[in-house]
């Protein structure tokens, strides 16, 4: 398989005000880096606040990134959507979580789906609305629904309207930004149905950021978790799920609320989240979950640790499985 | 089990005027909570949740919206009768709403400290409000919400937050003033589970401390399995089933609970379900019969033409389908 998007080391920080130092930045992507293989669905989970809607439209460049490089088939395409090319465009689109406001109320269906049509496609009149025709028959909706207003359907025909216009250019690659949770579960999993159809049908590739720990375990290929600005695991989904390293991601999958004992039994032991949820104006040092460990040690307030690769696949960013944690321990022991 | 009803919704149908008709949403829907109970409302996107819910404080819009038929009795009196007055209390004291959507609800042309402050100031007697004193309450709002920069955020607009920020001032703005009644539409769609943990054990302080009572309206059943007494299915506009929580994830009746609860994506993996077949009624000429009928599997002519009633099947558990019928 071939990788389709990396991203090194990308940063994007936002400028917040300033002190008596200079300018105060809030380091909302902080260091990421990771590959996309071509035809995946990498799932993205992460703390609310931890960067994932910026580091997703820093992809598909709404924003320029403050550092770092993301290469689009081996080309870096680091710059803003203004300057990439037609042909790059077309190529990385983006659904957002809240169709209700992605989609301008004032245009006909068949309004919003024609502009990509003419800007990727060129294509007008007859042929415009043919295209859009298909566009709706790929999503399941019918053709009468060019003439609608987006404020006269519902929310889950409102998200497919959303898919179908992210397709009119015929990307490779679709960023999903929270794409059903605005929605009840029977119309969610129609639409991550339908997704999965039509990746099959046009050999799309997904980077599918979600708070669901269950939709994402049934969809991902592979799952990144990131916290503060900085991914703490990445590994394949079934082995993410039954052998999870980074503390964090204990914390989540043991919070997810399910709806039967059974399930209840197959989590890990519940690891309760308390305090205060530190700022990405101010990371704190060292491991920056470490505030809220419960397995932190001495060493991870001083040291940042480095990703590492636990087994093929997967990796964790945590000082269990660097070196600096025998050291720690033995301190311990001595102590 | 509290006994004393604090709110009873009793036969409430909601229409909206459109070019063509009515849209016949809310239809002969009745609810009640008791004092100190968590109640949770779920079912499909459009079915009529913040509909109902905005009918109780009377803040659906005006122009559009028409409630020909029932009653929404709050502490004895019927919202649909009081006066300015009375409202403005009710609003104020009485109920308070966490918006299901906290990018409209908050405005994007003031900064998150301004409309949280003012929220906080005319909560406030006048004579306590300094303008410190009302900044110190915001900061420890934002505090309570597991919000970090407390300072920081009180100075961004709300594009500059992410959307569970966003969605964190709307529940601190909800819970600064204790009321007898919370309704929060959706509190933990933008949330990561540890935090949606976190929030809801607060929610569950509030019930708690001040006797508060909830209601919950949430797509995902998990949180509502964890965080409810009871649960009330609505599907098109009705209440299709109710029941304590307990109860209704382990003997669903209604045909749409039990395809609602097969569409849930297990932790343990599987695949994703179906979903249930067809799609919600158009509300402008909505089924005569059951509204459920035309998705479901086991309707019979009966289905067709008549409104199945409310059935009692014992221990609180209450289903609107003709096969429960003895
Ligand atoms: N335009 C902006 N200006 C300043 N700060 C911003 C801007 N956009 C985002 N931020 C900040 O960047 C951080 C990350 O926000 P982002 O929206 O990427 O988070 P997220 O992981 O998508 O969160 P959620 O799960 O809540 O949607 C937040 O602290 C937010 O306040
Ligand atoms: N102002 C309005 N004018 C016309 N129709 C409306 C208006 N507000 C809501 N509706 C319609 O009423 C129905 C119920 O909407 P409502 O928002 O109450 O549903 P909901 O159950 O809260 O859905 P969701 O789970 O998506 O939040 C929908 O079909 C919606 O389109
Ligand atoms: S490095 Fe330390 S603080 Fe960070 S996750 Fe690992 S054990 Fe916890
Ligand atoms: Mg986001
Ligand atoms: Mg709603």
């Amino acid at each position: 398989m071939a990788v389709i998007l990396e991203c090194r080391d990308l940063t994007k920080y936002f400028r917040v005000g300033r002190n008596k130092q200079g300018p105060v930045y809030l380091r909302a992507v902080d260091g990421v880096s990771f590959e996309v293989q071509e035809g995946e669905t990498l799932g993205l989970v992460g703390e609310s606040g931890s960067g994932k809607s910026t580091l997703a439209y820093t992809i598909v460049g709404m924003y320029r990134p403050t550092g770092g490089h993301i290469l689009f088939r081996g080309q870096d395409i680091g710059m803003e959507a203004d300057r990439r090319s037609m042909a790059l465009k077309k190529e990385i689109q983006i659904v957002f979580q809240d169709p209700g406001s992605s989609l301008n109320p004032r245009r006909t269906i068949g309004q919003i789906l024609g502009l990509p049509l003419v800007l990727h496609r060129g294509l007008r009149g007859a042929a415009q609305e043919e295209a859009a025709i298909e566009l709706l028959r790929k999503v399941e909706l019918p053709p009468e629904y060019l003439l609608k207003s987006p404020s006269s359907i519902g929310g889950g025909e409102k998200q497919m309207v959303a898919i179908a216009r992210a397709l009119a250019s015929e990307p490779s690659m679709v960023v999903l930004d929270e794409p059903t949770s605005a929605l009840d579960v029977s119309v969610q999993a129609k639409i991550i149905n339908k997704l999965i159809a039509l990746q099959r049908e046009m050999n799309l590739t997904y980077l599918f950021i979600t708070h669901d720990l269950s939709v994402i375990r049934n969809v991902a290929t592979r799952i990144a978790i990131m916290y503060l600005g900085r991914l703490c695991e990445l590994a394949q989904a079934a082995e993410f799920f039954e052998q999870p390293e980074h503390p964090y991601t204990r914390m989540l999958i043991s919070s997810v609320p399910v709806i039967s004992d059974e399930e209840e039994r197959l989590k890990p032991k519940k690891v309760e989240s308390r305090g205060e949820i530190p700022s990405p104006v101010n990371i704190p040092s060292g491991c920056s979950f470490h505030p809220r460990c419960p397995e932190r040690a001495s060493v991870c307030s001083k040291v940042n640790p480095e990703m590492v690769l636990v087994r093929p696949g997967h990796y964790v960013r945590c000082h269990q499985f660097t070196s600096c944690w025998s050291d720690t321990k033995k301190v311990g022991e001595i102590g | 089990m509290p006994e004393e009803i604090l709110l009873d919704i009793k036969g409430l149908n909601v229409w909206y005027r459109v070019y063509g008709g009515y849209l016949k949403v809310v239809h002969n829907l009745s609810l009640q909570v008791y004092r100190g109970e968590r109640v949770g409302l779920v079912g499909e996107a459009g079915c009529g949740k913040t509909t109902t819910m905005k009918a109780i404080l009377r803040i659906l819009p005006e122009s559009v919206a028409h409630i020909p038929r029932g009653e929404i009795i709050f502490r004895g009196r019927d919202v649909l009768k009081m006066n300015r007055a009375e409202l403005q209390k009710l609003r104020s004291r009485g109920i308070a709403m966490i918006f299901q959507d906290p990018t409209s609800a908050l405005n994007p042309v003031f900064t998150v400290g301004e409309q949280l402050e003012d929220v906080i100031r005319f909560a406030l007697p006048p004579e306590e409000r300094q303008k410190k004193r009302i900044h110190d309450i915001a900061v420890q709002a934002l505090k309570e919400v597991y919000l970090p920069d407390q300072e920081r955020i009180l100075q961004s607009y709300p594009v500059q937050l992410s959307g569970g920020m966003r969605q964190r001032i709307c529940i601190s703005m909800a819970i600064t003033t204790p009321r007898e009644l919370l309704i929060a539409d959706e509190p933990g769609t933008s949330l990561d589970v540890t935090i949606q943990d976190q929030i809801l054990r607060l929610l569950r302080e509030l019930v708690e401390k001040h006797g508060t009572s909830i209601i919950l309206i949430t797509h995902s059943l998990g949180v509502a399995r964890q965080m409810t007494d009871r649960i009330y299915v609505m599907y098109a506009g009705s209440i299709v089933e109710a029941a304590p929580s307990a109860t209704l994830f382990k003997e669903p009746l209604h045909p749409y609970t039990v395809g609602l609860l097969a569409s849930v994506p297990k932790i343990s993996g599987g695949g994703i379900a179906e979903g249930i077949p067809g799609r919600i009624p158009n509300y402008l000429n909505p089924p005569n019969g059951c509204r459920f009928q035309p998705r479901c599997s086991l309707s019979d002519d009966r289905c067709l033409s008549q409104s199945p009633p409310i059935l009692d099947v014992g221990g609180g558990h209450y289903v609107a389908c003709f096969r429960y019928e003895r």
